[in-house]
């Protein structure tokens, strides 16, 4: 048999809210180089904000990702939060929770059906797959409305939600329409979740485990999106607040998307580390389907990252049920948010110099905002940790790890699993296209 | 046009404006129906140059997204604008009122000179644009956009609405914010209508992402943010968030 020797370019598999490209060098058997370059146009948010007054933050860094703009939204209003001492109501925070679980619901469907799906059933995308597999398209189709519909009732609108805001919901839920979506969501529960977890627990998972850290937020009272402290299976847990311990953001030349690493070694966030870290508090149907797709905490393969994102997903539903079967018995009490022509409601406490970091977990992982606040109430200085950027290192890692187990399989095979595994990791929805560029060094 | 051959592109954006192509669901299928698909980088790995309408999303920021922008403006017959970005360059142009020098060494130390990144633009500033579906996100959940691919299917023009905001606010039946016991900032007077008035329906403000309408009355606009408590450099900032470029556009 020869030696393989190979150098592979993939152009445009993996995006950090963008473009990006895979390049793998193998000479004689032997890996030289693996690399994810990120060729995304870079676009500055951070100093973007700083002079602007601290209500466009929300506004403005939800349009960071399309995809995870209600993420980004809250993250951004509960740096605001915690830097002004403000206290939202309780139903403020469970409609915020609700938000938040359906764009990871609607995001999780895009990634698994969409995105992976094609490649299980070897369809270049979710177009022909109308034609050959309509009935997983349609229940696609219908299980990412059902989370559009929810962000549009209680966001306003998905993407780029409008009614929330800082201190609460500038437009509430009416109940009937709320019971309307608790119905449509039990009978996806029971009629689109069982095919759904059968056809993936029908396709085949490549074999391949790096045991990495795993860093989430946690929280004793619920599986953790909304809030919680910050988990690392090798360091232990930390506030939030402390994050800067955790991650350090470093300039790659070949990227315009930082990477950010943990103080020793790179770890993963997302899905799967979410899932290593609470898998005990995942709700009975999700805990079933974990144990259909035998998923098992913890678990070391990247690969099941979209295994996890599944799993998540029947959780989602069923955690919207239980939030908006709560409201609907207490009634919602009419209780808006204000904001006046300076964009800040006078209902605030006294805007004053301070500093705040709001940590929420979005479909790809942890997302940190932190900003300075002056007397003005003017932005003074932010910072946003994406998920995307905390994963590249250990992106990198896996793939390092991983070619040399394959490099008896033809090139391409080998570019598909690589690309299969960047795309687990789901770094944004357009990385899952791939266009390849393949070189041989002979 | 018979089954026209349709290419979505991206360049500086969040890509939510593909996000809304995906979540036009039902119409979705339909569109596959009369049209081919054959570039949707997004969702598909099959990426096909015979285009013959071309959506695209985005702002050009890069000097690669120029060479980018121009080869598909040569390929397709029918240039699509979609979104905020794309149409107006959207938030992106926020950055061009700072000092490009100091933000990139902010975001980027000492490296910063590595890295390709030119003012943030609409792509109309490189190439002629056809038709434009506007908003951030586009409007009512792609219905904009599904009329124009349609007008062109049919052969006929689009049906834009070429109005205020301040128009479909009335028909919404809401109360002016501006006549609110605490009245909010709103650039509906100035900006182009066919959003619904998605904002100031939920309690909020146009903050303008569809661009100004024809002829918009600027003066009086910025005499009624005054009465309000508005200051000057409040008032750039409110127009810049989505029409830094206002001056020089159309």
């Amino acid at each position: 048999m020869h030696m393989q020797s190979f150098e592979s370019n993939v152009h445009h598999i993996t995006r950090v809210e963008g473009h990006g490209n895979l390049v793998v060098d193998v000479k004689n058997g032997e890996l030289k180089e693996v690399r994810l370059d990120i060729v995304e146009a870079p676009r500055f948010f951070e100093p973007m904000l700083a002079g602007r007054r601290f209500p466009e933050a929300p506004h403005l860094t939800a349009r960071i990702c399309g995809i995870c703009s209600i993420g980004h939204t809250l993250a951004s209003i509960r740096a605001i939060e915690d830097a002004l001492a403000i206290q939202p109501t309780e139903q403020t925070i469970i409609l915020r929770k609700i938000a938040l679980e359906a764009e990871i619901l609607q995001s999780h469907v895009l990634h698994y059906y969409f995105l992976a799906a094609p490649d299980f059933v070897g369809a270049p995308s979710v177009f022909p797959l109308a034609i050959s597999h309509p009935e997983v398209v349609k229940r696609a189709v219908k299980l990412k409305k059902i989370s559009d519909d929810i962000c549009r009732e209680v966001a306003g609108r998905h993407p780029q939600p409008v009614s929330i805001q800082i201190d609460g919901f500038t437009n509430l839920p009416k109940v009937a329409d709320i019971q309307v979506l608790v119905d449509r969501m039990k009978e996806a529960l029971s009629q689109d979740i069982p095919p759904t977890l059968d056809f993936f627990a029908s396709v085949s998972i490549p074999a391949f485990e790096r045991k990495t850290d795993y860093v989430a937020l946690t929280s004793p009272d619920e599986y953790a999106f909304y809030s919680g402290t910050l988990i690392s299976s090798e360091t232990g847990e930390i506030s939030a607040r402390d994050y800067r311990n955790k991650v350090k953001e470093e300039v790659v030349l070949h990227s315009t998307a930082k990477h950010a690493k943990g103080p020793f070694n790179p770890y993963m966030v997302g899905a799967l580390a979410r899932f290593n870290h609470n898998s005990e508090q995942l709700m009975p149907q999700a805990k079933a389907a974990a144990e259909k797709l035998k998923l098992k905490a913890p678990n070391y393969n990247p690969f099941n990252i979209t295994i996890a994102q599944v799993v998540e997903s029947v959780h989602n539903l069923e955690r919207m049920v239980m939030l908006f079967e709560g409201l609907i018995k207490t009634g919602l009490k009419d209780e808006r948010a204000e904001r006046g022509v300076q964009g800040w409601s006078t209902k605030l406490p006294p805007i004053k110099k301070s500093w705040g970091v709001g940590a929420v977990e979005v479909p790809r992982g942890v997302l940190f905002h932190e900003y300075k606040i002056d007397d003005d109430g003017l932005i003074a200085n932010a910072n946003c940790v994406i998920p995307t950027n905390q994963n590249l290192a250990n992106i990198e890692e896996d793939l390092r790890a991983y070619v040399p187990q394959i490099l008896d399989k033809s090139k391409e095979e080998i570019i598909f699993l690589l690309e299969m595994l960047v795309r687990a990791y789901d770094p944004c929805i357009s990385c899952s296209s791939h266009l390849l560029e393949v070189e041989f060094v002979s | 046009m018979a089954k026209p051959k349709v290419g979505f592109f991206s360049f500086t954006s969040c890509e939510g404006c593909q996000l809304i192509v995906l979540s036009m669901a039902d119409r979705l299928l339909e569109l596959i129906d009369a049209v081919e698909i054959v570039n949707f980088r997004e969702a598909s790995t099959y990426k096909g140059e015979d285009y013959e309408i071309a959506i695209i999303e985005g702002a050009i920021s890069t000097v690669r997204e120029i060479d980018e922008v121009t080869k598909i403006r040569e390929k397709a017959k029918i240039v699509i604008a979609l979104g905020a970005c794309s149409c107006t360059g959207g938030v992106n142009v926020i950055k061009n009122f700072k000092n490009q020098n100091i933000i990139r060494k902010e975001v980027y130390g000492e490296q910063a000179y590595e890295f390709d990144t030119i003012l943030a633009q609409p792509i109309d500033a490189i190439i002629h644009v056809d038709y434009y579906s506007r908003g951030c996100p586009p409007s009512r959940d792609g219905d904009e956009l599904y009329e124009i691919v349609t007008a062109i299917i049919q052969g006929r023009k689009p049906y834009i609405i070429n109005a205020p905001v301040c128009v479909q606010c009335k028909m919404q039946d809401n109360v002016c914010v501006f006549h609110k016991e605490r009245p909010i900032a709103c650039l509906g007077p100035v900006t182009r209508a066919g959003c619904d008035a998605a904002c100031p329906s939920v309690g909020n403000a146009c903050e303008g992402c569809r661009g100004l309408v024809d002829d918009p009355n600027l003066t009086a606009h910025e005499k009624t943010l005054r009465e309000n408590g508005l200051e000057t450099p409040e008032i750039l900032k409110y127009y810049r968030m989505y029409n830094g470029l206002m001056e020089v556009q159309k």
